[in-house]
């Protein structure tokens, strides 16, 4: 949205004199620093991407032929991308409601209590500032079937060990969970914002009202009110979903069977193991083509029904 | 409609006192107002009435039952909050609505998509409906039904305020500054209108403002609250002719009461700036005394002129005036040295009173003082008499 700000081009009445050509130049003169810096930045590596995805440019190579659009056409027949993209889906629906449900409902919980809310907050937040990198590892143990202490307490409790890494399908909903635990705290502090946002009148206002328990208060006020921060936390939580990667490199690198590849890693290995990078870039297009679907969707359809 | 009778209600935060034993009875259909300088408790005091705070000590009654117990929307009470408090994200309609919406539909009725199913929703909606188009008839905001709050004006978002008060057909409305969000002109406007609304409901109204100007126009009877504790209560006439401390004379009326530094003289009489008031005073010799003079109690004359008989003069020099159209506000420098300045508020154009030197001439009649002991109280009228020396010669405090 920004680079199409900044590309319009302000239709002024011509300027009549040499004082309004000198501010108009004084204007240019200040604003484009940042504007080159926008092209360089954000522009031409979307324009590069772009012309990569119609070649068959490989790393490294010498000649590269154009190729249309016969990327886009291999990727739709390609099983492993498809896969992928399928595997990315369930694993944004299960990331989704799970991330922006519990961060709500701790943030709620959070914000009545007085003197253990930094305490909490804290320790909600611990996970985020957190390297997923290093995190996954941990996990790793944690789940493992035979060492993990996780599988210990199922097999103690008397049930069989899971194989939440290495069955395909439980290998989905873990890497969510571990999603999960990383991205609520964030989500947490951002519904914290929201709701010291909303004034102490209106709960008041609403007890008087008839308001009686906490089920109508938060109907009646906190959720319609949390309406702009639920769509942000909805927007920022899908993009993070969306682009998982680092679990995924880290335990599964797409296994077991092809049940945890997702996008971002199928790039990756399509760019930096096999350097088919102009082929890389075609995912890559298709994938920020997703993103910005997301985004504009939940901008235009949720943005009318949340501002007031 | 009720009363509301307030018994030793106290409220402390630790070791703060904000309310010290409040005792109030409030008629049915009374229209009391609280009015005080911010932070003298008048809101804690009706925030406690509604239910949103609880009472460190003492009970509240309603139509002489206690409703310490209750809930806010078990009080039978309605609300207008200083900020109107209107929901946002709810249309005009929506928010006349909610409490309607609330005591006579269940949570399964009201949740989101689920209410939907509802049958008996779908007959009490049209009831309420026609309810809230009643009352926004009433209040003449039918238009603005389908607005939402920040579409509105700050004038219709009070009507809004009051509609959602209105349709609960409550005990007693429980006001909590509900016109200082609005400009000076909308501000008479409204209290007018309030004070219909007040004749036509014939409900309790309990107003808090600290606005004197709104206390002494619209209310039956004015609480004055100083530091948690009531100064005075009483009809606004009696706070205005008979103020019972120094801080409800300063309160009441403008431009604010005249104070003079006096003391009982020898003679048990008013000593004012060493002159003897023909004002006897039951108190010991060399007591400090305060004296209140309406500045619309002076009377200003060209200086030199004869006071009349029984006034007493005192001449200074007219530092600046303040033309209000029909009156002038003159604030004159007293030529008793150190005897500090006194407003007064006159017909005459002040150029015509003064001579070349800006000297002029102010009286005032002995019974037109009010006088206050040194701790700020009235001195009641039993302890004062007039005095004996009735064909009281005007004096005048020649210092010039």
């Amino acid at each position: 949205m920004s680079v199409s700000a900044a590309l319009a081009v302000p239709t002024v009445a011509p300027p009549r004199n040499r004082q309004q050509w000198l501010e108009r130049l004084a204007g240019i003169g200040f604003s484009s620093p940042a504007f080159l810096l926008l092209v360089v930045i954000n522009i031409a590596p979307l324009l590069v991407l772009l012309y990569l995805s119609f070649t068959n440019y490989e790393l490294g190579a010498l000649h590269t032929k154009f190729l249309g659009l016969d990327n886009f056409r291999k990727a739709v027949a390609d099983p492993v991308f498809r896969r992928s993209l399928g595997n990315t889906l369930v694993y944004v629906a299960i990331v989704l409601p799970l991330g922006v449900g519990l961060g709500l409902l701790i943030a709620v919980l959070l914000h009545s209590r007085k003197r253990t809310r930094s305490f909490y907050e804290v320790v909600y937040f611990l996970p985020v500032t957190s390297t997923l990198i290093a995190m996954a590892t941990v996990w790793q143990f944690l789940l493992h079937p035979s060492l993990g202490p996780v599988n210990g307490v199922l097999r103690a409790l008397g049930f069989h060990e899971i194989g939440f890494l290495s069955e395909p399908a439980w290998v989905l909903p873990t890497l969510a969970a571990i999603e999960v635990w990383h991205l609520v705290g964030f989500n947490m502090v951002l519904f914290l914002a929201g709701l010291s946002a909303i004034p102490r009148d209106l709960y008041e206002a609403a007890e008087i009202d008839g308001c009686r328990g906490a089920i109508d208060r938060f109907l009646t006020i906190t959720w319609p009110l949390l309406g702009p921060t639920t769509m942000f936390v909805v927007v920022t939580t899908s993009i993070t979903a969306f682009k998982v990667f680092d679990t995924v490199a880290v335990i599964t690198r797409g296994g077991p069977m092809g049940s945890s590849e997702v996008l971002l890693y199928a790039i990756y290995l399509e760019g930096y193991q096999y350097f088919h990078m102009g082929y890389a870039a075609a995912l890559t297009l298709v994938f920020l083509l997703f993103v910005l679907a997301f985004s504009v969707v939940q901008t235009f359809v949720l943005d009318r029904r949340v501002h007031y | 409609m009720a009363s509301v009778e307030l018994k030793g209600v106290g409220k402390s935060f630790g070791n703060v006192e904000v309310l010290s034993k409040i005792d109030l009875d409030i008629a049915d259909g009374e229209f009391l107002t609280l009015v005080g300088a911010s932070g003298c408790g008048k809101s804690t005091l009706l925030r406690i009435i509604a239910g949103l705070e609880v009472q460190s000590t003492g009970s509240v009654l309603i139509d002489g039952a206690s409703v310490d117990h209750l809930r806010p929307h078990e009080r039978r009470v309605a609300m207008v909050f200083q900020s109107y408090a209107l929901y946002p994200h709810m249309r005009v309609f929506g928010n006349i609505a909610l409490p309607l919406v609330m005591s006579r539909l269940n949570l399964f009725e009201r949740l989101p998509l689920l209410r939907a199913l509802s049958l008996r929703r779908r007959r009490i909606m049209p009831e309420i409906a026609s309810e809230v188009q009643a009352i926004a008839e009433q209040l003449q905001i039918a238009a603005l039904l389908d607005r939402r709050p920040a579409q509105l004006s700050g004038g219709q978002r009070q009507r809004v305020a009051l509609g959602r008060a209105m349709v609960r057909r409550p005990a007693a409305f429980l006001m909590d500054e509900p016109l200082s969000n609005l400009d000076a002109k909308l501000r008479v406007h409204m209290r007018s209108e309030l004070a219909d609304l007040h004749a036509r409901l014939g409900a309790t109204f309990i107003y808090v403002t600290h606005d004197q100007v709104e206390a002494m126009t619209m209310s039956n009877r004015v609480a004055m609250m100083d530091n948690g504790a009531i100064l005075q209560l009483g009809r606004p006439s009696e706070l205005y002719a008979r103020p019972a401390s120094v801080k409800v004379a300063q309160f009441i009326g403008t431009p604010a009461i005249n104070l003079l530094p006096a003391r009982v003289g020898p003679q048990q009489t008013v000593e004012l700036f060493g002159l003897d008031l023909p004002i006897r005073v039951r108190r010991p010799a060399g007591a400090q005394l305060t004296l209140g003079i309406r500045p619309e109690s002076i009377a200003a004359t060209p200086a030199g002129s004869p006071p009349r008989s029984g006034q007493i003069a005192l001449v200074g020099r007219l530092h600046r005036s303040e033309n209000l159209g029909a009156e002038h506000i003159l604030h004159v420098d007293l030529a008793t040295p150190s005897s500090g300045s006194v407003t007064c508020k006159v017909a005459v154009d002040p150029d015509r009173l003064v001579d070349a030197a800006r000297n002029i001439a102010i009286a005032f009649s002995p019974s037109s003082c009010h006088v206050f002991d040194a701790d700020g109280w009235r001195v009641a009228e039993d302890d004062m008499q007039p005095s004996i020396d009735t064909d009281f010669r005007a004096i005048s405090a020649v210092g010039s």
